[in-house]
């Protein structure tokens, strides 16, 4: 028996160790709609370092609700890279754990935001409900799909996109801008974790009128589920969102992965990241590469959060902390 | 224990023939058999449907996929080490739990039954706290580059955690009910503690313990909650069967998702079988025993 078991041991310490083998590894803790982008990205970047430096590198991948994974690497996740959905997710690694210096977001061009993307809606084919923009999202009835502001970055923007509409209307104030995300709020019927889980609850379980969605995210709903069951409905205003990039300092420098690392991160801003980016439905910044792809988009009018909201610091204070704005709006089972 | 109950119900001893008449027990038949058609055979029957629906040759691909071995792999090597981990510790607490008496033994068996008790979402948690990077444990260890979470030993720890009262809680009724005659029999003629165990206590309750191992096997490679919360969701290194299932759902791959729950669905089934002819075995036994003594 004992014998056995110690056998048994010996066989699964031998499976584990099978598992190591290419030169480096990186990974890469992101959040959920970047899964197609980054196995795209990954397989160009790693021919690219192979060329360049002749070193093989194989990028492992983690994903999820962006709150969720930035938790998992102050938990000990060892990202050596981390891509989430909003620099504040990515400032907890510096405020919980010292994992990242202060001044991060300043080590890499336009906010540490290789792409951009928006909050638009995605809605059943045809339109049923006529949602045009978003004040019809509050009109009694409609049933609105969006994952949980407390574990997802995606909902966290889609939030203040809903909050600057109502900001910009005329006679607008926080009041009136609370009010209408309580009503907002209170046609919504399931709150996922995460964007993807969202996604997954509006077009496979069919549940919901409209979900709002990252635009790159119902732009793929629709490319791998037919474009004759959906389609996009762009507000008049909604949010720019950034996801920014992070080498994960204390990482990197255990691994001594940072070089890679580095190149990693930079390489999402060359000429190739940048029309992966495109090809995924993201906003590339390179002006270039931007135009070829604007044709894709619907125009909208984009708000940002340092301007409406005084960055993402505040706006997670006033209004996703326990006790801040979407707590006072939003009463499960009410 | 349920093993147990379930076999004095089916025991042959009680009359066939009840006062009710045949209506009411075709109807009742009838609704056992549409409730398990809706929610057990159909949703089984969907998981194969869906998996094959794009072909063989997708669904074999899928699985030869080498995120979807890896994950194949690591539910492999987490039942591996925590099933036999449980076995030893079960049969030690049970034999302990039924032949001795000794202070706090109320307290064990209710320890034992903690993992049934608290939810596996929690007890993910609880690793988290305790090895995490900020947890009680966490400075330590990484001075010492040892990584529990997000690792494969955080993946068996929290298997290990949900399935540990398996074993013991199936061998714990049986072993109390043959209480220890065999036992101070076999000391009384010389034998040591250790060949009683082998040849006494433990021919005397393998059918049951063999149940258990089933049982404890079936939970750890199906455990999802605790598992999730300890895995970092690593594609290719930290995702095991269940997992993986879900990664590959939400990314709209709907045949490879399906592919790999229906390798989970077989392993079940195969479990179902071995449970099922290890309780006939087991209930033919303990009915010739009875017969034996009745004699």
């Amino acid at each position: 028996m004992s014998r056995k078991l110690l056998s048994l041991l010996a066989a699964a310490s031998l499976l584990i160790s099978a598992q190591v083998s290419a030169d480096t590894t990186l990974l890469n803790v992101s959040y959920d709609p970047t899964r197609e982008l980054y196995q795209d990205f990954n397989a160009a970047f790693a021919r690219y370092w192979k060329s360049k430096s002749s070193e093989t590198v194989s990028i492992k991948q983690s994903h999820g609700g962006s709150g969720k994974q930035a938790r998992a690497v102050i938990d000990g996740l060892e990202a050596d890279v981390v891509t989430l959905a909003l620099a504040y997710d990515i400032d907890a690694l510096h405020d919980k754990a010292k994992l990242i210096p202060a001044d991060w977001q300043k080590r890499l061009p336009h906010n540490a935001s290789p792409y951009t993307s928006t909050v638009v809606f995605l809605v059943r084919k045809g339109n049923p409900k006529a949602i045009r923009d978003w004040n019809d999202l509050v009109k009694p009835g409609i049933s609105v799909i969006t994952p949980n502001p407390k574990t997802s970055g995606g909902a966290r923007w889609n939030y203040l996109a809903a909050y600057a509409y109502a900001l910009k209307q005329p006679g607008g104030n926080d009041a009136t801008a609370k009010e209408f995300l309580k009503k907002l709020f209170g046609n919504v019927k399931v709150l996922d974790t995460g964007a993807r889980g969202s996604t997954t609850t509006f077009v496979e379980r069919e549940i919901g009128d409209v979900l709002l969605a990252w635009e790159n995210e119902a732009y793929l709903a629709i490319r791998e589920l037919g474009p004759e069951k959906f389609e996009i409905v762009t507000p008049s205003l909604s949010i720019l969102a950034e996801p920014p990039v992070s080498v994960v300092d204390k990482v990197v420098d255990k691994h001594g992965t940072r070089k890679v690392a580095e190149a990693y991160l930079e390489y999402l801003y060359s000429p190739e990241g940048q029309e992966i980016a495109g090809k995924h439905y993201y906003r590339p910044i390179d002006k270039k590469i931007a135009a070829k792809y604007a044709k894709q988009y619907a125009p909208v009018k984009l708000v940002t959060i340092d301007d409406t909201f005084g960055g993402w610091q505040k706006a997670q204070k006033i209004h996703f902390e326990d006790g801040g704005t979407f707590d006072q709006i939003y009463q499960p089972g009410k | 224990m349920t093993a147990a109950v379930a076999l004095h119900i089916a025991s042959p001893t009680r009359s066939a023939s009840t006062d009710e008449p045949v209506v009411v027990r075709w109807l009742l038949i009838a609704l056992a058999l549409s409730f398990l058609t809706l929610f057990l055979f159909v949703p089984l029957a969907t998981v194969f449907y869906e998996a094959l629906r794009k072909g063989v040759g997708v669904y074999f691909n899928a699985l030869q996929e080498e995120d979807a071995l890896s994950a194949i792999r690591l539910t492999l090597i987490a039942a591996a080490i925590s099933v036999p981990a449980n076995l030893v510790f079960g049969v030690a607490a049970a034999w302990a739990i039924a032949k001795f008496e000794f202070r706090g033994k109320s307290l064990l068996i209710t320890l034992i039954d903690l993992p049934f008790a608290v939810s596996p979402v929690i007890s993910g948690l609880i690793y988290v706290l305790l090895f995490g990077a900020q947890g009680w444990f966490g400075p330590w260890l990484q001075a010492h580059d040892i990584r529990i979470i997000f690792a494969v030993p955080g993946i068996v720890l929290a298997t290990t955690f949900v399935t540990f009262p398996f074993v013991a809680r199936e061998l714990i009724p049986l072993m109390q009910a043959q209480g220890s005659d065999d036992e101070e029999a076999a000391v009384i003629l010389g034998a040591s503690g250790w060949q009683t165990l082998w040849r006494v206590t433990l021919p005397n309750v393998k059918w049951g313990l063999l149940y258990g191992v089933i049982l404890c096997n079936a939970r750890a490679m199906g455990e999802f909650g605790a598992v999730s919360v300890v895995s970092g969701h690593i594609r290719g290194m930290t995702n095991t069967m269940p997992l993986h299932v879900e990664i590959l759902y939400n990314e709209y791959n709907f045949a490879a998702a399906f592919a790999v729950a229906s390798v989970l669905a077989l392993l079940a089934l195969v479990t179902l079988a071995a449970k099922t002819f290890v309780e006939w075995h087991f209930g033919h036994e303990n009915r010739t025993n009875i017969q034996e003594q009745e004699t």
